[in-house]
């Protein structure tokens, strides 16, 4: 394999990894604050389909970047007012988000569909860093989503880790008995957290039609939203190892077109089970390596907090 | 705390009535919602609501197909319900009922002069085996190291989706068939009796046999009551020395068996013959029917009637441009309904007490 063609493999992880990057990052504020949330599917769709529209009708993509934050926010927040405030169940709570994104996109998005984006996010070089060799083709010729998620993520690993309201997230989802007693808001902070959260999937969701595709067709997420929240658990709630793995999950697809384009005697139907595949077959040897090492997932994730049973 | 002036209390014995009033009362306010959904989009909800209600239980015809799809839900329902009574959430029905379906199609096609009465027998046997060993796979990862269940089913639902299209399009495809994707016509006596002239097919007596079985099994059988006591509290059933992994892996394999069986009855009573887009999603609506049924199985063979006059209904006015994905809406929203509706049978909400002491009631 020669080098040109490395790079572009390369390149195309960074891009089909970014909208798996970005539900993850979400994915993880809200585990981290002790709410599993499985709609991860169905606010992308609705991120998609929102920002496309909006984006066609503003000619901007950044209004339709903004409209898809606001979607995915908003299905979020049903989440959080079922399983916070009613405590019901968050598996069952989540399928059915991912339900409800699925019809409702589906439905709002019918006589979009197939239609071109004529506003897409264009591909913008970053003068200096572009010109490195290797590295400048693979990570800084991309759109300005590519870039906003290489900020992104040092952002939210330092907020997590390094900051006062980091520590009260995490401590929200470890034990949030004992953050009720140091006069942390649980409910609130889940609240906050879980919308966020639903932000990122919708940006995820809008990076594929504004970008990615970039049109709308029904179920344009093929099940990426699963794999982020497979990749949170690969990530072991870090943002940063989340860039790895969601790149990692980028370059298995791209290897996948690659090869179809190739004239390999693989049929495309296998190809496309590649990243499923790949899913399960990681989340178990991740499940087992953080077993021996010990990482485990916030210890009161998925379950609602009750202060009367505190 | 919803209101000022209120608290929800937890009820000490759950509420019967909020049993029944729930469900119907969610029913009514999903389709209050969706008509929300209707109307901003232009259109009359009363007229599009009254055409899925007709068109799904009006007529003879209607009727039937609303039976011939609650085969399917009824059998992919009590499949994943069985699951879930022990705490497994086994999102993979819908790979299932595929990997039940080709199975029985494989039998059906390696033995088209077939016409013995050991045909249909073996593409059920088969059919449940290729169901239930492919719940196993995410099962076994699931005893052993607690690999989680939910991601791994539902990523090996896009496998065997992806699985079915590569033979109906590649290796399968019926060389007379018009480039379409699907196999050849099964052979007579591959195909399930039919229940007069209707499309009803013998498959509606795997779902009504297995409803009973399920219910014999879960609450007249030791096995059941391991099942039970492991789903409401996996620790008292480790401390009782319950063998929990050997019964996850039995319970996920029996489930996926019954969604394999959901996959042979439609490729045997429907199409005869194995075809691309077999499920319109069964093993996902099959997910709600579960949970709207409180995994009872009675109660899942009258919820999944209902959920198959929606679908009915809805392929009714889709001809009038309105796009299947309205039903897939209404059902995530109905779900959205149930589980707010769960505080009211476990809580209760009291007008908080004067609070004569003055203190901080938070």
């Amino acid at each position: 394999m020669n080098q040109e063609i490395l790079v572009a493999i390369l390149a195309t992880a960074v891009t089909a990894g970014t909208p798996i990057l970005y539900a993850a990052l979400g994915e993880i504020l809200a585990e981290r604050a002790g709410v599993l949330n499985l709609g991860v599917e169905g606010m992308m769709l609705a991120g998609a389909v929102s920002g496309f529209i909006f984006a066609t009708k503003t000619s901007s993509p950044w209004t339709g970047l903004l409209i898809a934050m606001l979607a995915g926010g908003l299905l979020a927040a049903i989440h959080a007012f079922l399983t916070v405030t009613l405590k019901a169940n968050q598996v069952v709570s989540g399928l059915a988000l991912t339900m409800f994104g699925t019809g409702l996109s589906g439905y709002i998005g019918k006589s979009y569909v197939g239609m071109p984006l004529p506003v897409p996010f264009h591909k913008v070089s970053v003068p200096v860093l572009s010109d490195i060799p290797f590295i400048g083709p693979v990570l800084f010729n991309h759109d300005p989503m590519v870039y906003l998620s290489y900020i992104l993520v040092p952002v939210l690993w330092f907020f997590i880790f390094r900051t006062r309201s980091g520590l009260h997230l995490r401590a929200v989802g470890e034990n949030p008995a004992a953050a009720d007693s140091m006069g942390i808001n649980v409910f609130l902070t889940r609240y906050i957290y879980v919308i966020i959260g639903g932000m990122l999937a919708g940006m995820g969701g809008a990076y594929l039609s504004l970008h990615y595709v970039p049109s709308w067709m029904e179920n344009i997420t093929a099940g990426r939203g699963w794999i982020a929240v497979a990749l949170v658990i690969f990530a072991t709630w870090n943002p940063v190892n989340a860039l790895w793995g969601s790149y990692f999950f980028g370059g298995i697809d791209a290897l996948g077109f690659r090869l179809q384009t190739m004239n390999v005697t693989i049929s495309p139907h296998f190809l496309k089970m590649l990243p499923y595949l790949f899913t399960v077959v990681v989340l178990v040897l991740v499940t087992k390596r953080n077993m021996l090492n010990r990482i485990g997932s916030p210890r009161a994730l998925g379950l609602p907090y009750d202060r009367e049973e505190r | 705390m919803i209101l000022p002036g209120y608290v929800i209390e937890k009820r000490l014995t759950p509420s019967s009535t909020a049993y029944v009033i729930i469900p119907i009362l969610s029913i009514i306010l999903a389709l209050a919602a969706g008509a929300i959904f209707l109307e901003l989009s232009g259109r009359n909800c009363f007229e599009i609501y009254s055409r899925m209600f007709s068109g799904a239980f009006g007529s003879r015809y209607g009727l039937s197909e609303t039976v011939v799809k609650a085969i399917p839900l009824t059998l992919t329902g009590i499949g994943v319900a069985l699951a879930f009574r022990m705490q497994l959430w086994n999102i993979g029905g819908e790979g299932q009922l595929y990997m039940g379906a080709f199975a029985a199609t494989w039998v059906a096609l390696t033995f088209p002069g077939g016409s013995g009465w050991w045909v249909l027998p073996t593409m059920v046997l088969l059919g449940m085996l290729a169901g239930g060993l492919w719940a196993l796979i995410p099962a076994i990862p699931r005893a052993i190291w607690g690999v989680n269940e939910i991601i791994t089913t539902l990523m090996l639902n896009y496998v065997a989706i992806f699985w079915v299209d590569y033979l109906v399009f590649g290796p399968w495809k019926d060389p007379n068939g018009f480039n379409f994707p699907m196999t050849a016509q099964f052979s007579p006596g591959a195909i399930l009796p039919a229940l007069g002239n209707s499309r009803i097919h013998a498959g509606l007596f795997f779902g009504l046999a297995l409803t009973v079985i399920f219910y014999l099994i879960i609450y007249h059988t030791r096995w059941g009551y391991e099942i039970r006591v492991t789903g409401e509290n996996p620790n008292s059933a480790h401390y009782a020395g319950m063998n929990s992994k050997r019964n996850i892996m039995l319970v996920m394999f029996f489930s996926g068996a019954i969604c394999g069986l959901a996959g042979m009855s439609e490729v045997a009573g429907i199409a005869g013959r194995l075809q691309q887009g077999l499920s319109p999603g069964y093993g996902f609506t099959a997910i709600i029917i579960a949970w709207l049924s409180r995994l009872n199985p009675f109660a899942i063979v009258i919820v999944a009637f209902l959920f198959a006059g929606l679908q009915v209904g809805g392929y009714i006015v889709q001809t009038s441009g309105i796009p299947s994905s309205m039903v897939t809406m209404l059902q995530g929203l109905l779900l959205f309904f149930v589980l707010g509706g769960e505080l009211l049978t476990n809580y209760t909400i009291k007008r908080m007490p004067a609070n004569p002491s003055g203190d901080d009631m938070r």
